[in-house]
């Protein structure tokens, strides 16, 4: 029986995971105080996933750039994918939170968008 | 002048908070003063997510976070002037702010909520010797670069200090693309959350020394290299155990310090601990019908927690103005005193009559303690006891206290919360 102690990272609480697993099995999950631990823990010991934010450059806004992020968490492994396609990216003003900036980010499924809003610049 | 029942000092999320609290509890003469062009306050900045758990139940980023509320806050109708900085407030409530369209004006307030925030601990503050060469960045000010003005401020990074701002931080350079040595930190634990020790550091595996800090700065013109040294429990580097990293660029995240500059000169008392005001159940300072919330009053972790906070000093803003809450009769008064493992309380004192039906004490303790118990004692007799897996300073602590429960000890002086280790 393998044991892996984990660090939940659903909200800042940061409660201590344990998770006991026979080879790919998880047999049982602990130290978690609310079910969003549960859930973290199984994905996080089979396919660990996460939300990517960065910013995206802007023309004709009031500020510069926009912060964006994936509308759902992403695999791991393709973090730096998703940064990296981001990088070039340039958006034109004015945008709302929740519009799409980039659809099917590094080929997840999932896309990115917005989280701020910006005004076209007077 | 112009007059008005309530003016929050600052539109970041205390102020933004109080306000809609203050509006919704009946008060419309209400104005916010924020200096940047923007509201919203530093959460613009940090467009990281994991805000809002508590208050929205989802995760949201800081931006998004932000706009909940200020959409509230024209939705309902509420004014607010930007690039607007208050110079002065006397004890007689008058503030006096100025910016580049109106000048400098003064407006009479019924009652002021001190919602400034806080601001990052600077090198000055540290005491490392070596030059002062360009390169060096508070943790905070190379996140305002990158995520709001787009610059990169350097390319290989040292990190003093594992305060939340600098484990975001870190992940943040590696995104865009720079290579993190190392992040350094004092004290034996990370002042920073745990969850951001996983996401930030642990996923890009840059690595963490605890008990350890910068003892020289290399380079004249740039930041060239620093050389990172062991402590030992007393804080002071060990000899021989000196190591020297290159880089171009030296983060500091070594602490937030609550913006006090306003409500010391008008005469706020302040508590050298939190070095925050000092203030009753209803968050009102020692001037009559001025209130702090947010991180100007003490530092939070969660903003969850500050909007929490700035709701019940609006809420109570909006009750003095009202007449609701009675200048002088105090009755009894019980004071809060922190004691083994508990740094601070924040309120320090109860006002029993002026008590509402629930009251949150928030606190934080000096060190980690592993399985203990957070204890209440009211005038030595032990009322609450409360089990803990972990506590650390990093993350803030409370209790809840009912007007009930209080109301059963008349005579009652002193509640006492310390730590007890099992």
């Amino acid at each position: 029986m393998e044991v892996r102690n984990l660090t939940c990272i659903n909200c800042p609480m940061g409660c201590a995971l344990t998770v006991e697993m026979n080879g790919d099995k998880v047999v049982n999950i602990s130290g978690n105080t609310c079910k969003r631990g549960e859930v973290y823990a199984q994905k996080e010991v089979s396919n660990p996933t996460r939300i990517v934010t960065s910013t995206v450059r802007v023309t004709g806004g009031k500020s510069d750039m926009v912060s964006v992020k994936t509308r759902e968490d992403i695999p791991k492994g393709k973090i730096f994918d998703c940064v990296r396609a981001l990088k070039n990216v340039e958006v034109q003003a004015p945008i709302r939170i929740g519009d799409v900036i980039v659809t099917n980010i590094a080929g997840t499924g999932i896309d990115v968008v917005a989280t701020k809003n910006i005004e076209i610049k007077e | 002048m112009i007059y008005c029942d309530i003016v929050i000092i600052g539109g970041g999320p205390a102020g933004l908070a109080a306000a809609i609290s203050a509006k919704k509890n009946g008060i419309d003469s209400i104005l916010i003063l924020e200096r940047d062009k923007e509201l919203g306050g530093i959460l613009n900045q940090c467009i990281h997510n994991g805000f809002g758990l508590h208050t929205f139940k989802e995760e949201l980023t800081g931006p998004e976070y932000a706009d909940r509320y200020i959409e509230q806050v024209k939705d309902l109708g509420i004014d607010y002037k930007l690039n607007t900085m208050v110079m002065e407030i006397s004890s007689e409530k008058i503030v006096t702010a100025m910016n580049r369209v109106e000048g400098l004006f003064e407006i009479q307030a019924k009652a002021v909520i001190l919602a400034m925030g806080c601001r990052e601990r600077p090198r000055g503050a540290l005491n490392i010797p070596g030059y002062r060469p360009a390169g060096i960045y508070s943790a905070g000010t190379a996140q305002r670069l990158v995520n709001i003005e787009g610059f990169m401020p350097g390319r290989e990074i040292v990190i003093l200090g594992s305060g939340d701002i600098g484990l975001i931080m870190a992940r943040r350079m590696t995104l865009e693309g720079a290579r993190v040595k190392l992040v350094a930190e004092l004290m034996p634990y990370s002042g920073g959350l745990k969850r951001n020790i996983v996401q930030c550091l642990n996923d890009y595996d840059i690595p963490l020394k605890l008990s350890h800090t910068v003892v020289d700065i290399k380079g004249r013109e740039r930041v060239e290299g620093v050389t990172i040294a062991e402590v030992d429990d007393k804080g002071k580097p060990i000899q021989g155990t000196e190591e020297f990293y290159s880089c171009d660029t030296l983060l500091l995240s070594v602490g937030l310090i609550p913006e006090n500059e306003l409500s010391r000169g008008m005469g706020v008392d302040i508590n050298p601990v939190t070095s925050g005001p000092r203030v009753n159940e209803s968050l009102e300072t020692n001037i009559d019908g001025v209130f702090a919330c947010g991180n100007v009053l003490h530092v939070h972790d969660l903003v969850d927690y500050v909007s929490e906070e700035a709701a019940a000093a609006g809420k109570n803003a909006a009750d003095y103005v009202k007449g609701v809450i009675l200048e002088k009769d105090a009755g009894q008064e019980v004071i809060l005193k922190p004691d083994s493992g508990v740094r601070y309380t924040v309120p320090e004192k109860i006002r029993v009559s002026h008590m509402k039906e629930n009251l949150t004490v928030r606190f934080r303790v000096g060190s980690v303690y592993k399985n203990c118990y957070i204890r209440v004692d009211f005038d030595g007799e032990s009322v609450i006891n409360k089990r803990r897996q972990i506590v650390a300073p990093g993350e803030m602590e409370d209790i809840k206290l009912t007007r009930d429960q209080l109301l059963q000890y008349p005579d009652l002086k002193t509640i006492t919360l310390r730590i007890e280790e099992v």
